[in-house]
């Protein structure tokens, strides 16, 4: 166990001499790495926040009915009664104009529009989910009340929230593909640099297998430095996104503020930087692995 | 300790290096490889120290057959032997100290315990002086030296030397061959390859010639 400890010791001190030795190249490494982990990453990071913003908005769709505004009292009743029988309906929500118009009065937003108007422009209002909620039967659905007796517009609303989950689909999808690539660039990035670190070492490498190291000694070295440049790497990226993001949040502030929101773009959890970083450790690992392995085969004097 | 029983030797694209080789040698022997260069010398201390793997033939290494080795158990094997290179393979971005150093780390060998046995290996080629220094620093003999301190830091039951002596004058020579004798005495098993048959026909042990990979005196 104390050898084992000794070797391990012995190992990160070489390699982390190493690194001291060249500061610079192993500076670059790392920001190439964190440049290629801080662009899924970063993406990522704004699809979610988008998500939970479009969680905030129902997912259920709904249809609005408006009534025409000289529809009188029995046609109201009659429609009501008609949409209450419709078998497409799951459930009914009718708003009176008087109770909109209250409604409006009352709201302190919307309140000083509603004193300058003399009369109540509302028309009487039916709210209804429609009972499938795939697009064509809502679209179906919608094209037959828009002909009913008394109805002026039918609205669906859902169409954008649709819209909206079908990007968001499409952006997650964009950061996996990014993300493995991306990923593919890494391994190859830190296994390209560990090839030549190998060159350089291969006098060592020769001696020691000759003098009885096993692969996995030989191995374990880069195997360091490749986790080592995949660690620093993704510090650098943890400081890109949230440097990133900060910057952004500063307009993202100033246009959500416009829309009247306090929405901002939140900075990644720990999870998420646990993730990153747990991502480019192994993908750094993986990456000498390779490399080792294709230069001991080469070396393999059987 | 090493046993060679027809053991041939080719090496894909060329005539054979070593044809029908048999021989043995015992434990705390002293053994010379002689011939002129390109008789198979390298070739032939290369299987003993399963570095080659024989064509044919068997080569035995304390009852061990070397061709039959598993891959895996090959490093282990090395570890057994002391191995002086021609070129001396020392590290040249590393002082003297940590070039001994290594085959103590291989072995999982560090610490205290390490440095005792550097210093020891170091003191014991006259060297102990220059442990800070760097090999480039080192005469062409002080290297020869080095290399032969790290092939017997490990304490191997077998030394084996690959014209240890090739490229130094006679003082020189005669000086690593008295080093070679005094580790023979205290039961080490050596065997060296040379060129030079007259810097050794003073000291007594096992002459193995070659000539075009056969084995001509044994």
């Amino acid at each position: 166990m104390k050898h084992w400890i000794n070797q391990h010791t012995l190992v990160w001190r070489l390699v982390l001499a190493r690194t001291c030795r060249n500061k610079l190249a192993t500076l670059l490494i790392w920001t190439v790495i964190g440049i290629a982990l801080c662009l899924p990453a970063l993406l990522y990071v704004i699809i979610d926040n988008l998500n939970q913003l479009a969680g905030e908005v129902k997912h259920e769709p709904q249809i609005s009915i408006f009534m025409k505004l000289d529809a009188d009292k029995t046609i109201v009743d009659t429609t009501k009664s008609r949409l209450e029988k419709h078998a497409g309906i799951g459930s009914l929500q009718f708003v009176s104009k008087d109770s909109a118009w209250k409604q409006m009065q009352d709201d302190a937003l919307t309140d000083n529009i509603a004193t300058n108007l003399k009369q109540n422009p509302l028309p009487d209002a039916f709210f209804i989910q429609p009972k499938d909620h795939a697009p064509t039967a809502i679209e179906q659905l919608q094209h037959e009340l828009q002909n009913w007796e008394g109805i002026e517009h039918v609205l669906a609303d859902a169409d954008w929230a649709k819209r909206l989950y079908s990007i968001l689909e499409l952006g997650k999808k964009a950061v996996w593909v990014l993300s493995g690539l991306l990923g593919f660039a890494l391994v190859t990035i830190i296994g390209n640099t560990i090839r030549l670190q190998i060159l350089t070492q291969r006098e060592e490498i020769e001696v020691s297998k000759l003098i009885g190291a096993t692969d996995g000694f030989i191995r374990r070295p880069f195997l360091y430095a490749g986790a080592l440049y995949g660690f620093g790497g993704s510090l650098v990226a943890l400081a890109l996104i949230n440097g990133i993001i900060t910057i952004f949040n500063l307009s993202v502030a100033d246009l959500a503020e416009l829309y009247g929101s306090s929405f901002i773009l939140a900075l990644p959890g720990w999870q998420i930087s646990l993730g990153i970083t747990a991502c480019a450790v192994t993908l750094g690992w993986l990456g000498s692995y390779i490399a080792v392995n294709r230069s001991l085969a080469r070396l393999n004097p059987h | 300790m090493i046993r060679f029983d027809q053991v041939s030797k080719r090496y894909p694209g060329s005539d054979e290096a070593l044809r029908n080789v048999s021989f043995e040698i015992a434990q705390g022997e002293l053994a010379f490889v002689t011939g002129h260069s390109g008789a198979g010398k390298s070739t032939l201390l290369k299987l003993m120290a399963a570095i080659e793997r024989p064509s044919a033939g068997t080569v035995l290494i304390g009852n061990q057959n070397v061709s039959k080795l598993r891959p895996r158990i090959v490093p282990y094997m090395r570890r057994k032997f002391g191995l002086v290179f021609q070129d001396h393979k020392l590290l040249y971005d590393r002082n003297c100290f940590e070039n001994v150093a290594l085959p103590l780390y291989i072995n999982g060998v560090t610490g205290q315990e390490a440095a005792k046995r550097i210093r020891a290996a170091l003191d014991k080629v006259g060297l102990l002086g220059k442990e800070k220094a760097m090999p480039i620093t080192l005469s062409g003999g002080e290297q020869q030296r080095l290399a032969i301190a790290r092939a017997v830091v490990s304490r191997p039951a077998i030394l084996i030397a690959d014209e240890p002596t090739g490229n130094l004058d006679e003082t020189y020579a005669a000086e690593i061959m008295a080093l070679f004798h005094a580790f023979r005495q205290v039961g080490v098993t050596v065997i060296i390859a040379t060129h030079d048959a007259h810097g050794i026909s003073n000291i007594p042990g096992k002459m193995l010639h070659l000539d075009h990979g056969r084995l001509t005196v044994s």
